[in-house]
């Protein structure tokens, strides 16, 4: 990564190898991610897209390589601490209202940015709020999942089939809001079968064949 | 920090959020036992203090195995382990104890004075068991935290915990009995094992949270 610059924040994996359960699920992943770009990572089923997410986010240990974040400075030393990470399940509790939850997420993650209320206008929910998040309909949870991402700040998004549950409309907006974080020099790294409409996003193959 | 507290003690005391039954169960184990052993006023005195500890521990038992178990099944066990960097994992833990406490087991200690009543012990006899249950209780809560992790990411991990926790809060509840006793039957002391029963929910404090924090990083799939 000799044109990045020092103070440029980069995402780069080197000879990553990931197992889950003793098993190897892939091996030999090598990017490198700059800022206000985005990596779709596809692959068929299987193919150890949620287990790279993982491995990047932290929550499983790497099997070979590295992975690191250059340019985080004190603020940013490592993925994790860089990373909003939207998984399959939403993370929020189906027995507080939305804006409870989305507060509680904001407290917690520290690096506030948008207020919840502005968040939830900018997935289409601006009058939801005050339900109890267990009310939302599958497509009605996501979008709240993905306001989560925008009540405090990170550089870094990992996304795991971010539309699942999404309608068209509901993609379209959500390909708009990752659009304006790109170009506020985030990044994104999403795992997904199908398009989300992003310009001159990256694309990152996983190959079948590790067991 | 505060908010996670705050966050927990709210789910815990809402709708399905289970501190309910563990303080139907321990009222229901207390009211049951003097149906149990018969109407000697003076056998029901002198056993009340250990039947009170052995319904809070079987009470506190029950509810732990939730601990990570619901935070793991939304997604937000993730979100909060991802967060490490920012707030230490065995801190994060900690905190979630003290809510656990808070909700489910204080309630406990509360309803404590009502039960002691139902077993006919003196107050002072009652006063050494709330106080006993009170300083006594949260080092259950931080080995229970400890068994919970571990069982997390197992089906029906609930009995597995009790069984796992079980030989490691016998301490706790021998402790916290003698010094009940102590405080009421002339040669025994209190301090000493009071003493003692302090130092043990300082010393699982610490190591029951770091235990946690281990078995999740090493347990998530």
């Amino acid at each position: 990564m000799a044109e990045s610059g020092p103070d440029k924040l980069c995402l780069v994996a080197n000879d990553l190898a990931g197992e889950r359960g003793g098993e190897p699920v892939f091996a030999g992943v090598s990017f490198s991610l700059e800022e206000g770009k985005a990596l779709t990572v596809t692959g068929p089923n299987g193919s150890g897209k949620s287990t790279l997410l993982r491995v990047v986010a932290g929550l499983l240990p790497a099997a070979a390589g590295t992975i690191t974040f250059e340019g985080g400075g004190e603020e940013w030393p490592t993925p994790r601490s860089a990373a909003h990470f939207l998984g399959h399940q939403n993370g929020m509790k189906t027995a507080l209202t939305v804006e409870e939850n989305l507060v509680f997420w904001r407290q917690f993650n520290g690096e506030p940015h948008l207020e919840p209320d502005e968040a939830l206008e900018m997935v289409g929910l601006g009058d939801i709020g005050h339900l109890p998040f267990g009310y939302l309909s599958t497509g009605q949870k996501r979008r709240v999942s993905i306001a989560r991402l925008l009540v405090s700040y990170r550089p870094l998004w990992l996304l795991d089939e971010p539309t699942a549950g999404l309608d068209a409309a509901s993609e379209a907006q959500f390909a708009e809001l990752m659009q304006v974080h790109l170009e506020d020099g985030g990044m994104i790294m999403a795992a997904t079968h199908l398009p989300l409409g992003l310009d001159g996003a990256q694309e990152l193959r996983m190959e079948e064949g590790f067991r | 920090m505060l908010a996670l507290y705050l966050r927990d003690v709210k789910l815990g005391i809402r709708a399905g959020g289970g501190a309910l039954v563990g303080i139907i169960f321990f009222l229901a184990v207390v009211a049951v036992v003097p149906f149990g052993v018969g109407p000697d006023l003076n056998l029901l005195a002198r056993i009340g203090p250990a039947i009170l500890w052995i319904a809070a521990l079987l009470s506190v038992l029950l509810g732990l195995d939730r601990l990570f178990q619901a935070d793991r099944e939304d997604g937000s066990l993730d979100l909060l382990l991802i967060a490490g960097d920012r707030h230490m994992s065995a801190l994060t833990i900690f905190v979630k104890c003290l809510a656990h406490w808070t909700a489910s087991v204080a309630p406990l200690v509360i309803a404590t004075p009502l039960l002691g009543l139902f077993m006919n012990m003196e107050p002072d006899a009652i006063g050494a068991a709330a106080l006993t249950l009170l300083v006594g209780t949260p080092a259950i809560t931080f080995i229970g935290a400890a068994g919970a992790a571990v069982a997390v990411a197992l089906p029906r991990g609930g009995q597995l915990v009790s069984v796992l926790v079980l030989p490691l809060a016998i301490p706790v509840l021998i402790f916290g009995v003698s010094a009940s006793y102590g405080a009421v039957t002339d040669p025994a002391p209190f301090l000493p094992p009071f003493l003692i029963l302090t130092a043990l929910t300082l010393f699982f404090a610490v190591i029951g949270p770091l235990g946690a924090a281990l078995a999740l990083k090493w347990g998530t799939d």
